[in-house]
């Protein structure tokens, strides 16, 4: 297993140079809220997958490990989801303005457009039309979700746990979640704990070893 | 059967607030218990009114724990008798509204952004990055997982094939290609509208 990430996974600047000061990150308190407000908006269905292609892909805020990570802690807190993850990327670069600004940017437009539909098509909702839409937009999102999953899982390519522990890990978790419904607190306590004191054991492994570096 | 008034916003605002500290994995975790509160426990909205309410959340673009906006906003509007009758209804909807979206959203995301920072603080303690290393493959997992579960309720691969194939198709172009996602929803709407799936 590798002990440190090869070079080419560190976005050029920090390659080139080693100064985390030139990576790409928002302007401003203003541009971070448009740009989670744009995000907002595209976000039909779910908000990850457009979150993951632009910040991530397009403007390069956060490497895919960072994401994979903030996307844990913003999974494992009681919440909505991508909105702990817009309060964490906000507070990683303008404190907890930042985090303010992150959280008004994910609900402010999102809100007057729901209430709005909700004003507007109060009486059409029942529509074949609209039924079938809504249906065929909720399969798009669906494989929009899992398609964000798969692009993910270059992020495990470093993991201190390996290959086929995580490979074994993630395919108990989606058995257990798809097919046998198992409750998300139980597949967290049955698979999620076992595999962090099987990291905890390999970091502490690796960092007793001289040049043991994750 | 007694409606839902001023006097109730703050039962509204417990009930949220609750709810929020438990919604581990999303509000929409917890929609079972929102419907016992505002359905079955208390008269202020029907099984029907329940469930579009929800509908209408999920095909409106942004985060959807908005769907609680939209329960907050019909509490109101039920029991203020309809949006024809004067600015009764509405002043209350736009309250229950308010309160709803604060108490959901106000207690999970401080409790988020202190254990954010923690984590960040302590980034270099072993059991930190164990966490984040261990949990890497669960929450790619759990998306996958999501998105299985999401096309699943609509009929297994026998029931609704086309619908399947849409959502396999979008997830390989996710995948493989840069494509704007807003085609790929705009494909999804038109095949509806169509009857294709």
């Amino acid at each position: 297993m590798d002990r440190m990430p090869p070079l080419e996974d560190f976005p050029a600047p920090i390659a080139a140079g080693f100064s985390p000061a030139s990576l790409p990150r928002p302007a401003s308190l203003a541009a971070l809220f448009w740009a989670i407000s744009g995000i907002a908006l595209q976000g039909f269905g779910g908000v990850l997958a457009v979150v993951q292609r632009e910040l991530v892909e397009k403007k390069q805020w956060l490497t895919t490990e960072e994401f994979v990570e903030d996307w844990a802690v913003s999974q494992i807190m009681p919440g909505p989801n991508v909105v702990n993850l817009a309060l964490i990327i906000g507070d990683r670069y303008f404190g907890w303005r930042g985090a303010l600004v992150a959280l008004a940017g994910m609900l402010t437009f999102p809100l007057f457009v729901v209430m709005a539909l909700t004003i507007g098509l109060a009486g059409i909702g029942h529509l074949p039309a609209v039924q079938g839409a809504l249906r065929g937009m909720g399969a798009v999102s669906a494989g929009l979700i899992a398609g964000t999953g798969i692009r993910l899982v270059p992020a495990l390519r470093n993991n201190v746990m390996g290959t086929l522990a995580c490979a074994l890990i993630a395919t108990s978790v989606f058995i257990a979640i798809a097919f046998l419904r198992v409750p998300l607190a139980w597949t967290l306590l049955g698979i999620g704990l076992p595999a962090f004191f099987w990291a905890l054991q390999r970091i502490r492994a690796l960092d007793a070893t001289p040049q043991g570096q994750v | 059967m007694t409606g839902f008034g001023y006097g109730n916003l703050l039962d509204l605002l417990g009930c949220f607030v609750t709810l929020s500290l438990l919604s581990v994995g999303g509000a929409i975790t917890t929609v079972p218990e929102m419907q016992r509160f505002l359905v079955s426990q208390n008269p202020w909205l029907t099984d029907g009114q329940f469930s579009a309410s929800i509908a209408l959340a999920q095909a409106a673009p942004g985060p959807n724990v908005l769907f609680v906006a939209v329960l907050g906003w019909n509490v109101g509007m039920a029991s203020g008798g309809g949006p024809a009758n004067g600015p009764l209804p509405w002043a209350l909807a736009s309250a229950a509204m308010a309160v709803s979206m604060v108490g959901i959203i106000i207690p999970s995301t401080m409790l988020t952004f202190f254990a954010a920072r923690w984590g960040q603080r302590n980034r270099e303690r072993p059991e930190v990055r164990a966490f984040k290393q261990s949990m890497a493959p669960v929450v790619i997992a759990l998306l996958v997982a999501t998105g299985w579960l999401l096309t699943a309720s609509h009929g297994n691969l026998q029931q609704a094939p086309l619908l399947w194939l849409l959502t396999v198709a979008s997830a390989l172009l996710v995948w493989k290609t840069r494509i704007h996602l807003l085609w790929l929803i705009g494909a999804g709407a038109l095949a509806g509208v169509l009857g294709l799936v």
